[in-house]
């Protein structure tokens, strides 16, 4: 069977606006019951971290350049630095571990 | 655009420049796998432009390269994508109740991990311009990228790629860690969430499972935990309207946002 790729292209696009798109139009109040406030107020938290490890040892060309960016990130991050600082100084961190000789 | 709206503006193009270089080196190597997918460099840019999803274009992109039908492809996207319903979900309870439905669908444009989670980050109720600015500059990053990404193949050098992915990563940390800092329930959440993600992405009883349904699972299973043994009524208690950065001395006017 023959298959357009714009018509794929059309498909993805749809499902994935509408799956953001429906409770930012549909949840218009604020959530009164106690449990899913907080629920929704946990989810952020639970999905970055999630997200993050053990992903970040992954992104890179060797697991210890992810690891130790990782932790020089959340000692950055705990000292307070912008989100911009903790970004590039991760980079910077698992970019020079990389260039280490025994990697 | 009000006074307030222009610097909210500018604060979240200001968030949005770390995405966007993230997004670049991230879109890059997706582009390689839409141009292996026999997608031409444009239709890898409104791709990315239109769906702003990386897993979810990866799993797109594969499933164009098999043949496969519309129908599956939906719900791929559908279920590789699941976790940004979460993420909305959240997102909604950010916004003014009062927030016109042009602005919700605006922002529903870009919810992503990164745009989702600097928007989160801001103090109070989400300003509309703050996610628009950091998406007009995030979404270039990432449709260029793309773009980029079919044309050049694999110009960039790994290491530059594999250094410049791990920043997005950073962007997490810097906005999971500080709340963390603050309330132990959160630093709770953030290293189990750790401990329980490593696990399960490395027990071999969980291989077949795609990485989306882990995250979604684990991030329902944890939130969910929080929220029964530890409900808060501090969510978002300083809720009301304010400029994004703490840094910024502009003078705060209230209720004037919209």
């Amino acid at each position: 069977m023959e298959h357009n790729i714009w018509l794929y292209l059309l498909v993805m696009a749809a499902v994935s606006y509408l799956i953001r798109m429906a409770p930012l139009v549909l949840i218009r109040r604020e959530i009164t019951n106690k449990y899913l406030r907080s629920f929704l107020f946990y989810v952020p938290y639970a999905t970055l971290a999630v997200m993050t490890f053990p992903a970040i040892m992954e992104a890179t060309q060797v697991p210890a350049a992810g690891l130790c960016a990782l932790i020089a990130g959340i000692i950055l991050a705990w000292k307070g630095c912008s989100l911009f600082q903790v970004a590039v100084f991760c980079c910077a961190v698992a970019f020079l571990v990389e260039l280490l000789p025994f990697f | 655009m009000t006074t307030e709206n222009k610097i909210c503006f500018q604060h979240g193009m200001r968030d949005g420049s770390p995405i966007a270089l993230g997004y670049f080196a991230v879109a890059f190597t997706l582009g390689i796998a839409a141009r292996n997918a026999g997608l031409s460099a444009i239709q890898a840019l409104i791709a990315s432009a239109l769906n702003n999803a990386s897993a979810g274009e990866y799993a797109g992109f594969a499933l164009i390269a098999a043949g496969s039908s519309y129908l599956e492809t939906a719900i791929m996207t559908l279920v590789v994508n699941a976790r940004y319903l979460l993420m909305s979900c959240a997102l909604s309870q950010k916004l003014k109740p009062d927030t016109h439905l042009r602005h919700r669908m605006l922002i529903a444009y870009d919810v992503t991990d990164e745009i989702f989670g600097i928007c989160v980050a801001q103090p109070g109720y989400l300003n509309p311009w703050y996610a628009y600015g950091a998406i007009v500059v995030a979404i270039p990053g990432w449709a260029l990228g793309t773009f980029f990404g079919v044309i050049m193949g694999n110009v960039l050098p790994t290491r530059m790629v594999s250094a410049l992915s791990v920043g997005l990563y950073g962007m997490f940390l810097a906005i999971i860690i500080p709340p963390a800092r603050k309330n132990r329930v959160i630093a709770g959440v953030v290293a189990v969430g750790f401990a329980a993600s490593f696990l399960v992405n490395r027990l071999p009883l969980f291989d077949g499972v795609s990485t989306g349904i882990k995250t979604i699972a684990l991030t329902i299973v944890l939130a969910l935990a929080a929220a029964v043994l530890f409900p808060t009524d501090a969510v978002n208690s300083d809720k009301k309207s304010s400029v994004p950065a703490p840094d910024s001395n502009y003078e705060q006017k209230k209720d004037e946002v919209y």
